[in-house]
């Protein structure tokens, strides 16, 4: 029998506000234990929460970017259950009434054509604190800084049929959220996690079978390889006569395999209810407004207008508009003078593995976009052959690592002495001269051995640096002829 | 000599430089040392902080500072977060927790000059009508030593009446402040819900919860109310407003009313009272005073006490939960597992009643019991709001006793909560309402102190001041003290 994997993904999306959702404390990552958690966070007696308005900005942002509806009155509600990490023994989220509606996002899997992912719904929660258990033996370290740190939770339809899709799904909206500012994106830091609702059904059946849900992801990897392990795992077992049974599991990364953490029918009753502390959540129309005015160009239409306005290959639309400081960076560009195919592999090429080689992001780089701009319009009018070109650019890099920036470009190429030699007389010279010192070759090339011409353009590359134009030389060697 | 102060009085005397604040703290102390072995209606005393405060505020009298409440002794309910001291909302679960803050009420009132000299006692976690569920033992009603003082807020209320205090703060959740007031013969306003922040206040039902002063008269109460109300950003449910005569009441006290009340008497509150009597006798001086009454319909009534249980337990069952005994608090020896910890510290820090409502919370908020309990009850609480609402298009006060009996003895209840539950007949449809209430004492009923309830439209605690004050003026029940004839 050949079966068919219903995948749909909780994505927890931490947002990038400075303080909590519902206190003034500081979200930033890394301090030490619990210096973080001020006495709202601890939940000690009498404290109240008080919403971030910045976490309704995000939230609204992300809602907008993905075409949903805003929903102008949303509720908080409080999810009871005890756990050591969780200070109020409830966590504030929303359960019926959540602020971003149903929304969708298009997908390119690696392998197989684009596809539309519905998603469900997204809505505003606090995060609970750590637990810690290897740190002591025989008890739990409680680390309360992540407690109440602004939560996105993006809720996808079962619309994923492949581990692949449902890796491509959450590399999408890590691209989304990192590209309309509400996430840093970091997954080390668990700035995005993910939990997947998988099952199996024989292709073609309608109804879906049981599910599990994997808990906790935090790489693309894992995500695929969390997914594949689960999906041959059901298989294996509705082959050899079994069920599936409805329940939690966690993924070990280590041994590759997901174990059960905790069967569903005895899970908690969360006994939802309006958080009385917190008035329902009103937005006004006009500020959804003001909200979609903020909004950056998204991916997907960025990507579209490099390819139909830029004429960039789809390949690299697709990938300088995956990020958005890349696109920034290459829209700097493009704005500042330089053609934009030319860019794009500046951009992809030398400046992406300088990036690499030092770790250094976009945003950081020592070559401005100005700069990028400058050097490659001193290609394309022949001042730069592309080997100078090279070595410029590594001078850039060097200048701006030192924090000269603003180092003007025309000047680095006299100082360098970078520029090609154009000047006719001067290559003429250079040309007779080789001649007479080569005879034989020149012979051979009247005598229609082209392979020779580059004997002779090599020669003059060598008598001038490479800093000789090419095309020129050509021309004066074949008036030769 | 503070034994016949009021607030006002003491401010007065201040002013005219008869007496110090430090005087009068210490007097205060010096009473309560003496009379509170008997009444138990302090859990801790601040005598340091007072002494200091005083001084303070002396300093600053001497420097021109003229504020009406500078260097006034009070009280607070020992549920108010208070920085540095025990605060313990009455519960073995917080008979260890010194506040790491003060709560906006204790800030607001340190900020008028205010000198707290402890903190009161209190059915634990406000949960209780005869503050026989304190971990710190019961509170004795200064009329009779065998009864209750009522409760939540029966430490603040049988302070002010014994004369240990002028004023102290109460919260009142379903009746909290005002069923004490009539039990103990005081004074006792619950303003509108969102009036006073609840920053800081141990939370026992959220969207009831409300603080407010507790004194030996309506003028007490609005100086009290002037400086306690306010916007509080912290508190996402107060209310952001203006109202001219709360800050107009700090210097010029309650207003009279612009012209006289038509007051309505709600059928449902008269049909088992057992305070007929008193409140005739209150009426006919009403009339005396030129105000009408008319009676008006509340018919939701009845429902309003199962009502209030279901969401006030609702609410308390998870806001309680944060007594774990992880983070502070009481925790039980040698926990042998996390689920060990949370069960016997709970077991043992939290006494019966808050036990009892913990489960019916637990229960109400259920899948299966939700829609049953929980949001049919929701649904009711509106009609209940509507019922007042239809009421204040024809009147602009409503007159209902406070509590259907006087002070009953100790013991008599506590083994029947459901009958316990009726002491809050009266209060509870305000809470639910979220309109302001207060109790103001109209008379006696065997040698016992009853109250008599006015309720506002809501943020109209100035309609309910006013005729209280206009009525305190013609009547001395308020000027009655325990242990003088009556």
């Amino acid at each position: 029998m050949s079966w068919e994997a219903v995948i749909g993904l909780e994505i927890h999306v931490q947002l990038a506000t400075r303080s909590k959702i519902f206190s003034g404390a500081s979200t930033a990552y890394g301090a030490s234990p619990n210096a973080q958690a001020c006495n709202i966070d601890l939940g000690l007696p009498g404290v109240l929460p008080v919403l971030n308005e910045q976490a309704v900005e995000m939230a609204v942002r992300f809602g907008l970017a993905i075409g949903a509806q805003i929903n102008l009155h949303s509720i908080f509600d409080r999810k009871n259950y005890f756990y050591a990490d969780l200070p109020k023994g409830y966590q504030i989220s929303q359960f019926e009434t959540p602020i971003v509606g149903e929304g969708s996002i298009t997908i390119t899997p690696e392998t197989g054509s684009p596809r539309t992912v519905g998603i469900t719904r997204a809505h505003l929660e606090e995060d609970a604190g750590k637990s810690i258990h290897d740190l002591y033996s025989g008890q739990t370290a409680i680390d309360l800084n992540r407690t109440g740190t602004p939560l996105l939770e993006v809720v996808s339809e079962p619309d994923m049929r492949t581990a692949q899709e449902a890796s491509a799904y959450f590399r999408q909206i890590h691209t989304l959220a990192r590209y309309i500012g509400i996430c840093d994106g970091n997954l080390a830091e668990g700035s995005m996690r993910c939990d997947a609702n998988v099952s199996v059904r024989p292709s073609g059946l309608a109804e879906f079978g049981e599910r599990t849900e994997i808990k906790n992801i935090n790489s693309f990897r894992f995500v695929e390889q969390a997914i594949e392990h689960e999906i041959a795992r059901q298989i294996d077992v509705l082959e050899s006569g079994g069920k599936i049974h409805r329940e939690t599991r966690l993924y070990d990364p280590d041994k590759d395999e997901t174990r059960s953490m905790r069967s569903k029918e005895l899970s908690n009753d969360y006994r939802y209810f309006p958080d009385p502390d917190l008035m329902p959540l009103n937005i006004s129309e006009e500020f959804v407004a003001q909200v979609r005015g903020t909004l950056p160009e998204l991916p997907h239409a960025r990507c579209q207008r490099y390819c139909d306005d830029l004429g960039l290959p789809a390949g690299d639309a697709e990938t300088i508009s995956s990020d958005i400081d890349r696109a920034t960076y290459f829209d700097q560009t493009i704005e500042a003078g330089a053609s934009p195919k030319q860019a794009a592999n500046w951009l992809m090429g030398e400046l992406s593995a300088y990036l690499n080689r030092h770790a250094t992001d976009i945003a950081d780089s020592p070559v401005t976009p100005t700069q990028m701009a400058q050097l490659i319009q001193r290609i394309e009018d022949g001042t730069l052959s592309s080997k100078t070109a090279k070595t410029l650019f590594d001078a850039l890099w060097e200048a701006g690592a030192d924090n000269s920036a603003g180092t003007r470009v025309d000047a680095l190429i006299d100082s360098l002495n970078l520029a090609q030699v154009s000047d006719d007389g001067a290559l003429t010279q250079i040309i007779d001269d080789l001649i007479t010192a080569n005879p034989k070759q020149f012979e051979e090339l009247r005598g229609g051995k082209d392979k020779m011409l580059g004997f002779f353009v090599g020669q003059v590359m060598k008598a001038t640096q490479g800093k000789a134009n090419p095309q020129q030389v050509n021309e004066i060697i074949r008036s030769k002829l | 000599m503070n034994d016949v102060f009021s607030l006002r009085e003491m401010s007065r005397a201040l002013a005219d430089g008869q007496v110090s604040s430090l005087e009068l703290t210490q007097d205060h102390l010096a009473r309560v040392k003496e009379v509170d072995s008997r009444l138990n209606s302090f859990i801790t005393l601040t005598e340091e902080t007072a002494i200091a405060h005083a001084t303070a505020a002396d300093t600053l009298r001497g420097q021109g500072d003229k504020r009406p409440t500078l260097g006034l002794p009070m009280a607070h309910k020992d549920i108010f977060c208070t920085e540095g001291t025990l605060t313990t909302a009455g519960s073995k679960m917080l008979s260890n927790f010194v506040a790491p803050y003060d709560a906006t009420v204790v800030t607001k009132m340190a900020d008028a000059g205010m000198v707290s000299v402890g903190k009161t006692n209190m059915d634990e976690f406000a949960m209780g009508s005869s503050n026989e569920n304190s971990y710190f033992g019961p509170v004795t009603n200064p009329w009779d030593t065998d009864r209750v003082p009522g409760g939540s807020s029966g430490g603040s209320a049988a302070a002010v009446a014994a004369g240990l205090v002028a004023g102290a703060t109460g919260t009142d959740t379903g009746g909290s402040i005002r069923q004490p007031a009539a039990l103990c013969g005081i004074t006792g306003l619950k303003p509108t819900y969102g009036r006073v922040s609840r920053f800081g206040m141990i939370a026992f039902a959220s969207s009831l919860d409300q603080a407010g002063p507790m004194t030996r008269n309506a003028e007490d109460a609005a100086l009290m109310l002037s400086v306690m109300a306010g916007f509080d950003p912290k508190d996402s449910t107060s209310a952001n407003r203006d109202d001219a005569w709360l800050a107009d009441v700090l210097h010029h006290g309650i207003a009279e009313l612009e012209r006289p009340a038509v007051i309505g008497l709600p059928d449902q509150y008269y049909e088992n009272s057992g305070n007929q009597e008193s409140l005739a006798e209150a009426r006919r001086e009403l009339e005396k005073l030129g105000h009408t009454f008319k009676s008006v319909s509340l018919p939701h009534t009845d429902a309003a006490i199962p009502v209030y249980y279901v969401l006030a337990s609702a609410e308390a069952s998870t806001n309680l939960s944060r007594y774990d005994g992880v983070r502070y608090g009481h925790r039980c020896e040698n926990p042998t597992s996390l689920q060990d910890l949370y069960e016997r510290s709970r077991e043992e820090g939290f006494g019966d009643e808050v036990k009892r409502r913990i489960l019916t919370g637990t229960y109400t908020l259920s899948v299966g019991y939700f829609d049953a309990y929980y949001l049919k009850a929701q649904k009711i609480r509106r009609l209940i709001a509507q019922d007042f609402d239809k009421a204040f298009a024809d009147v602009d006060l409503l007159l209902t006793p406070t509590s259907p009996t006087p002070a009953f003895h100790k013991g008599q209840l506590t083994d029947d909560p459901v009958a316990m539950y009726q002491q809050d007949l009266y209060t509870v449809p305000t809470s639910l309402a979220g309109l302001p209430a207060m109790s103001i004492p109209c008379g006696f009923s065997q040698g016992l102190p009853m109250g008599m309830q006015l309720i506002a439209p809501a943020f109209r605690e100035d309609l309910a001041l006013g005729l209280a004050a206009q009525f305190q003026r013609h009547t001395d029940w308020h000027l009655k003290r325990p242990g003088e004839s009556n």
